[in-house]
């Protein structure tokens, strides 16, 4: 068996701020004032649990890492030798360090980058590396709001484990969210989309793949296709928004849209991908009077259907589709995961998203909706 | 007082069977009959001569070649890595009321005079199978309040399809058939409440429940209206949560023009204590397999009872079974001229019918309503229990009762140890009870276990359960590798490779099938 190469990336002051109630650990000054408050670093051992899970597996995985607390120091613990990649003084590191780290992982083409942190930590990954390579979180940060993580840090090296011994095959796209910290601080929750990174797929040991797993997401987003492919109409104008599912749809109905960004078709015939508010208010306005249509999704694990990751899609644009002309798609998985929570928007605007509350069919197969409340 | 025992030290018989197919030498026989003797040849002539050449076989049957003990062998080792009825406390399966069910009914059903009765006799020779066939109609109208039953549907979802086809003829003699294309269901109704219904050509709007766990009666009223066919309806619902406002789900689907289902097949808990036409349900039907009291632990055979309204009866399966008034001799009425037509051979299963009734009678009007009671009783017991475990809860409708399941979430566990419910319903295997029923899919409550303690289950039992699974918590925290691992005593170990059944060329559900993905064919 051709040996695999792993990517190790920890940062070590990665929920640091959680148990002085500080609510995250973004941001140099934040850092001092939660070593101030007597804070430990956790995500060392939390890395090193995980690693544990790999141990057995020496003659068959390559790890690759950084000097110190970012790697080195807790593949050495749990009885590993890893390659360092780079030098860093590992009282001062930054998300920087955690950029490069990816990159030069990426580049040297790994099988799999295993990350220990947190929100914050998986945004870093996802700017240096992209969708390309695949990617698992060991949970060691404040904020999990990210779809990217292992259950908890044994879990998760379980999964790394079965991903390097080709046991586990299949990936998914899971969504990278952020919340603004400052704003979490002053009790304000602002989530936002960031992007997804490639994951392994097994449902029972990444976070928000909670719901049970009969139906596959590929059978689910099948089934809402052939839907949309049996109603949709040639002279009608299609938004169709951003997300791992929308693009599922986009792919299997031949239009050659993007995943974070809003796309256009006349009936299944791209107009224009990833546009603008303006080019989408451009676009209704040369269609005239004729019918037009969004489809949107729900971003797992939050709830958000409008002002998450599709700001494009504005509350002039919904005003002018109207609300009957909102198609929402999900996976029942997802919608169950949401544990009875509505489904969310925040246009910007507080008389379209009061236009927007109520209730709504979500389509979840062929011929199959879900009735859910919608909030603002 | 009987003891509590858990058996800490079970263990399975773990056979290594081979499949029958690989016992097979060629030559060996089971029975070998004797030749027919000259007269009898000469009297009957070529037998297989009659036969068409389009269905002759080519050549033999490719059957296994087995003596007859070790057949008998190889099926009792099978039935030894079974947890299978009556070995245990089989509550384990939440929603499927695994009850005791009574040994002198298989006598009856085993009894010649009623086992060798061929459904194409004529009527007037199997006076009693019919008769009882139309009083046990008339005790399931007593129980519901509808005016007539079909006992042919094989199962719960037969009947759910049986009462959808029912509806879309309704809609269809009123001109509305194209109209009323939607059924309504909720979140913790079966899933044949959607599926049977998508089945008989409906388009499926199904209900979140509210954040307290009861389904929402403001997501009914925003959804019903012109297109809404019918709503089907599970009351109580899998969380064991009776829904108060049933009555105004009721009316606001009638209103709106649309017809009533209510599945009942967590209607043991409901005998003799509330009738599902009183809430003005226009359909409604049991599972004589589970609440009446017949063996369906290798899935079947069962019989869906369904009721509906006078109104509605014209369209019910041919043939029903009907008494001649003047000469109170049963007959079969084939002549239905506006029925949905027949759903199943013959009679359906008459024996599970024969044995609901011997059940029923036996229990009388107080013996159902107690079966109700106990099962309530029951399940609330086994709740004071198992909420005292570290890890558990019962999501939803806090400050109420449940009646006769719950839904529990071991959520908190999991996060706490990375122990999930598929572990630890694994582990309950190594104490010799069954493995449990988590939920249907999707899960919406997160890690969930169903349990379901029937009205047979003794105290000893329950508290045998419940200590099951608290020994089971304290592992997660103690040796989560253990747990995870499990089982251990049983006649199987943990599947190792999960995704290999999401790969059609990984499995294989005939040994042919299985030879040819193995390469072996």
């Amino acid at each position: 068996m051709a040996v695999k190469k792993v990517g190790l990336i920890v940062n070590p002051i990665a929920g640091m701020g959680g148990r002085c109630g500080l609510k995250g650990t973004d941001g140099a000054e934040i850092l001092a004032r939660a070593c101030e408050l007597g804070a430990v670093a956790e995500a060392p051992a939390r890395a090193e649990l995980a690693l544990s899970r790999l141990v057995g597996l020496e003659d068959r995985i390559k790890i690759l890492t950084v000097s110190g607390l970012m790697g080195e120091a807790e593949a050495r613990e749990a009885g590993l030798q890893p390659t360092v990649l780079f030098t860093t003084d590992c009282d001062t590191t930054t998300g920087e360090h955690t950029r490069r780290a990816a990159r030069e992982m990426a580049a040297a083409g790994v099988d799999l980058i295993l990350f220990a942190g947190g929100d914050g930590t998986a945004r870093d990954v996802y700017a240096a590396a992209g969708t390309d390579t695949v990617c698992l979180g060991v949970p060691a940060g404040c904020k999990i709001h990210s779809g990217v993580y292992g259950i908890n840090p044994r879990n998760a090296g379980d999964l790394a484990a079965l991903f390097l011994q080709g046991k586990v095959t299949k990936v998914k796209q899971a969504e990278v969210m952020d919340i603004d910290e400052e704003a979490f601080r002053e009790g304000r929750v602002s989530a936002e989309l960031y992007g997804y990174l490639t994951v392994p797929q097994d449902e029972a040991r990444v976070q928000g793949g909670k719901a049970g797993r009969t139906q596959s997401d590929e059978n689910a987003l099948d089934a809402i296709s052939y839907y949309l492919m049996d109603t949709m109409n040639a002279d009608t104008l299609y938004i169709l928004g951003t997300g791992g599912t929308v693009f599922g749809v986009k792919r299997r109905l031949g239009i050659a849209g993007t995943l974070l960004g809003v796309d256009v078709t006349n009936g299944r015939e791209l107009v224009a991908a990833d546009v603008t508010e303006r080019q989408l208010l451009d676009l209704l306005d040369q269609k005239g009077g004729a019918k037009a249509k969004i489809v949107v999704t729900v971003i797992g694990g939050q709830g958000y259907i409008f002002g998450r990751g599709n700001q494009q899609i504005s509350p002039r644009v919904i005003e002018r589709v109207g609300r009957d002309d909102i198609i929402v798609i999900a996976t029942k998985q997802k919608l169950a995961a949401l544990g009875g929570k509505p489904l969310l928007v925040d246009t910007g605007s507080e008389e379209v998203n009061t236009m927007l509350t109520g209730y709504m069919r979500v389509v979840t197969g062929y011929n199959e909706q879900i009735v859910a409340r919608v909030s603002s | 007082m009987a003891i509590t025992k858990v058996r800490k030290n079970y263990h399975q018989a773990r056979w290594d069977e081979p499949m029958i197919f690989e016992l097979s030498t060629p030559g060996v026989r089971g029975i070998i009959p004797p030749a027919p003797e000259a007269e009898i040849v000469a009297a009957v002539g070529d037998v297989a001569g009659g036969l068409p050449e389009g269905i002759r076989r080519s050549a033999a049957p490719a059957l296994p070649e087995v003596d007859q003990k070790h057949v008998l062998a190889h099926y009792l080792h099978l039935a030894q890595e079974t947890l299978g009825s009556n070995l245990h406390a089989d509550m384990s399966q939440g929603t499927c009321t695994m009850k005791y069910n009574p040994r002198v009914n298989e006598d009856l059903a085993a009894d010649p005079r009623f086992a060798h009765v061929h459904p194409w006799q004529d009527d007037d020779t199997m006076q009693g199978i019919l008769q009882i066939y139309y009083e046990f109609e008339q005790i399931m109208k007593a129980v519901s309040g509808m005016d007539r039953f079909t006992l042919q549907p094989g199962g719960g979802a037969h009947a759910v399809f049986t009462a959808a086809s029912m509806i879309r003829a309704y809609h269809r003699d009123r001109g509305e058939a194209e109209q009323r294309n939607e059924v309504i269901t909720t979140m913790f109704s079966h899933p044949c409440d959607a599926a049977s219904p998508a089945t008989a050509g409906f388009k499926i709007v199904t209900l979140m429940p509210k954040e307290d766990g009861y389904p929402d009666l403001d997501a009914l009223k925003a959804v019903v209206g012109p297109h809404t066919a019918a709503i089907h309806i599970t009351n109580p619902e899998d969380t064991g949560i009776y829904n108060p406002l049933i009555e105004e789900f009721v009316k606001v689907v009638r209103d709106a023009g649309g017809v009533c289902f209510n599945d009942q097949a967590n209607g043991n808990v409901l005998l003799g204590i509330a009738r599902t036409r009183d809430a003005g349900f226009d359909f409604c039907h049991y599972n004589l397999h589970k609440t009446f009291a017949v063996p369906h632990g290798g899935s079947g055979p069962g019989t869906g009872a369904m009721g509906c309204r006078e109104e509605f009866a014209k369209y019910l399966p041919y043939p029903t079974v009907e008494q001649d008034e003047g000469s109170g001799r049963y007959y079969l009425d084939f002549d239905r001229p506006e029925s949905v037509g027949k759903i199943k051979g013959f009679l359906g299963s008459a024996g599970v019918v024969l044995r609901s009734y011997a059940w029923a009678v036996m229990m009388g009007p107080k013996g159902l309503r107690e079966t109700a009671e106990m099962s309530a009783l029951n399940n609330n017991y086994f709740m004071e229990l198992v909420k005292r475990i570290p890890g558990i809860t019962a999501p939803y409708a806090e400050g109420h009762r449940r009646l006769e399941e719950c839904r529990w979430s071991w959520q908190e566990l999991t996060e706490e140890t990375g122990v999930g419910t598929d572990d630890i319903l694994r582990r309950v295997g190594d104490f010799g009870l069954q493995h449990y029923w988590s939920s249907h899919h999707p899960w919406v409550v997160p890690e969930p276990m169903t349990i379901e303690p029937c009205e047979t289950f003794s105290k000893e039992d329950i508290e045998e359960y419940a200590a099951v699974l608290a020994q089971i918590a304290e592992e997660a925290h103690t040796d989560p590798e253990m747990v995870k691992l499990a089982p251990h005593k049983c006649a199987v170990r943990k599947r190792a490779a999960e995704e290999e059944l999401d790969d059609p060329t990984k499995w294989a559900t005939t040994w042919r099938a299985y030879k040819r993905k193995q390469g072996m064919a």
